[in-house]
């Protein structure tokens, strides 16, 4: 019922609200004295090299996404792995096939020389 | 799961498992022999529209009724099969002088005409969003395909931002659903809906949300802004492919959604579609007006056609009207395919390496430099514009009927008043191509000859003899919707 929902509605109109006033109390009443060394971009105390924003080099996102390909895999293949007495050569099959596709993709990757790092 | 499980969906078993075939042997083809995997492409399409034709006319269930294989579904697979061996007959010759070549794009191509196809036999929205994410996140890349062109990067990047934040609102409506009535199979909806009658809050803003995201994929206003930048952006050849295999697909999952799953709230989503529908044709049509573009005016023209499709949706929330509407949504979706992928082979035709030659104007004097290209472009500007002997009359005519037979004089008034204001910017382009003098640049490739030469045909001939397909249309039956 939609009434059921009120708690959660007013939940969120007064995190947000906290939120705002937190940020506004500090704003208002709040010292503020910058210096060059305070407003530069802060890394954990080392000075800092360069802008932050920095091109990053598209191999990255490759490997992050072949990895998540092989993780999603793992997450497929240990519960299967647990089951498979019960569902028998028909699990198997399917498996079969589920890790051929994966297989597909994985050959273009590496014949396309996704894995390659120059 | 048996074996008539899996012949039910053959043909998708068939195209996706080409696909994946198809790109590992285009590692091996060599980079000036991509035509090769041209024609392998067009021979696995082949053969999943023979199995398909083979399975015409069975209605059955498979697994568990998350595929449901009827009438509605295997024309409409006809269509998108069909559309992509268009598709890859006019793409052969223009990647090729683009020089974005590369054997990926046809493996894309199946993939995306998979998603179409698992679109139009979907049983379940759990289906139906695999099947949009299947269809969609080829065509992203599709659209991507002329990089490093600044242009074709960021129809990507549009595409795929507003795509991905569309099928979000699929997702989140499909789970408010499942939150309603306990189900994501579309009888269950129903049969659950019926049952209790509970939760209709939750069921009408989670299909409100379902409106919005297939909206967006068949390019319906106010979720139309996307459209003409990446129609514009994409290569010509992706556009024509877009703008009529993506919208069909849309249309599929829309229709099969709507009057499956949610007949009972039909009072609520049938005037938002009438709405929706009337602002599609009257803001698609006089926003054409305006383009200089010939892509970004046919991408107008495909918004405006999205809304008389869509005016078929709210005649069809009246069950006696029912199976007038959906004849006459296949019906005209397979016209406006045939059209449509005809005037787009022009636009292939006529642009230039640089990507020049797209300016309305650059048609001055086609007529005398091309005859027959300057006749089939007039005859797919009049069939858009909806005038006999075309095919877009005959569809546009049961279009409007069903309608008014439904009692929404009002929406087929404002689709007669947007096909008059229609006919102003087609013809335009028949002015110029006639009265006009100067010299463009065709180019004269083969199977994008063929191409061109067959729709015209088709437009001609179904425009004159329309029985056969009608006939097909009507016999193209939902198969949930049976009494």
């Amino acid at each position: 019922m939609p009434s059921d929902y009120l708690p959660i509605a007013v939940l969120i109109v007064l995190a947000t609200a906290v939120a705002f006033i937190a940020i506004l109390i500090g704003h208002l009443f709040g010292p503020r004295r910058p210096t060059v060394k305070k407003s530069d971009t802060y890394e954990s105390g080392m000075r800092p090299i360069g802008p932050g924003t920095r091109r990053m080099s598209v191999h990255f996102y490759l490997v992050a996404v072949l990895f998540i390909l092989f993780d999603i895999e793992i997450i497929f293949l240990l519960p299967w792995a647990v089951v498979l007495r019960e569902i028998k050569i028909l699990g198997l099959i399917e498996m079969v096939i589920f890790v051929l596709v994966l297989l597909v993709g994985f050959v273009y990757a590496w014949k396309k020389g996704a894995l390659e790092w120059e | 799961m048996d074996t008539r499980d899996l012949i039910s969906i053959l043909p998708l078993l068939v195209l996706a498992g080409w696909a994946c075939l198809l790109l590992l042997i285009d590692l091996f083809v060599p980079r000036d022999r991509k035509s090769i995997t041209a024609i392998l492409a067009a021979i696995g399409i082949s053969v999943a529209l023979v199995i398909n034709l083979m399975q015409l006319g069975e209605v059955r269930q498979a697994f568990n009724g998350m595929i449901v294989l009827d009438g509605f579904a295997s024309l409409l697979i006809t269509l998108f099969l069909a559309v992509g061996l268009i598709a890859i007959a006019q793409a052969y010759d223009y990647i090729k002088r683009r020089g974005i070549e590369r054997g990926e794009y046809y493996s894309l191509l199946l993939f995306t005409l998979c998603g179409m196809l698992l679109m139009a036999t979907a049983g379940d929205l759990i289906v139906v969003f695999l099947a949009l994410e299947l269809l969609s996140i080829p065509l992203y890349v599709l659209a991507g395909f002329a990089r490093p062109q600044l242009e074709s990067e960021e129809a990507a990047i549009k595409y795929f931002l507003l795509g991905a934040f569309a099928s979000g609102f699929v997702v989140y409506g499909i789970a408010l659903i499942f939150g309603a009535t306990g189900t994501t199979a579309l009888d269950g909806i129903v049969a659950s809906f019926a049952a209790t009658q509970e939760n209709p809050v939750l069921l009408l803003v989670g299909s409100g949300m379902i409106l919005v995201g297939l909206g967006f994929k068949v390019a319906v206003v106010p979720f139309h802004m996307w459209t003409p930048d990446v129609y514009h952006g994409a290569p010509t050849a992706v556009t024509a492919f877009m703008s009529v295999g993506a919208k069909a697909g849309g249309f599929a999952a829309l229709l099969r959604v709507f009057l499956a799953a949610f007949p009972e709230l039909s009072a609520a989503w049938a005037p938002m579609a009438m709405w929706i529908a009337a602002l599609t044709m009257a803001w698609g049509n006089i926003a054409a007006i305006a383009q200089k573009n010939i892509k970004r005016m046919l991408a107008y023209s495909s918004i405006a056609h999205a809304g008389y499709i869509l005016m078929a949706l709210p005649a069809a929330a009246n069950p006696t009207v029912a199976p007038e509407a959906l004849r006459a949504v296949l019906f005209y979706l397979f016209g406006y395919a045939i059209t449509n992928l005809g005037a787009w082979g022009v636009v292939v035709a006529m642009e230039k390496a640089e990507g020049g030659g797209l300016a309305i104007e650059d048609y001055s004097g086609l007529s005398n430099r091309r005859p027959g290209f300057a006749l089939a472009m007039a005859l797919f500007m009049l069939s858009l514009t909806g005038m006999p002997p075309t095919v877009g009359f005959i569809g546009k005519f049961y279009i409007f009927r069903a309608v008014i037979d439904a009692d929404l004089i009002w929406l087929a008034l404002v689709g007669v008043i947007t096909s008059l204001i229609s006919a102003y910017y087609y013809l335009r382009v028949i002015v110029v191509m006639y009265m006009r003098s100067g010299e463009p640049e065709t180019r004269s490739e083969s199977w994008l000859n063929a191409t061109v030469w067959l729709t015209g045909l088709g437009t001609i001939v179904f425009g004159i003899v329309p029985g056969p397909l009608l006939a097909l249309a009507s016999q193209s039956w939902l198969s949930s919707l049976v009494p």
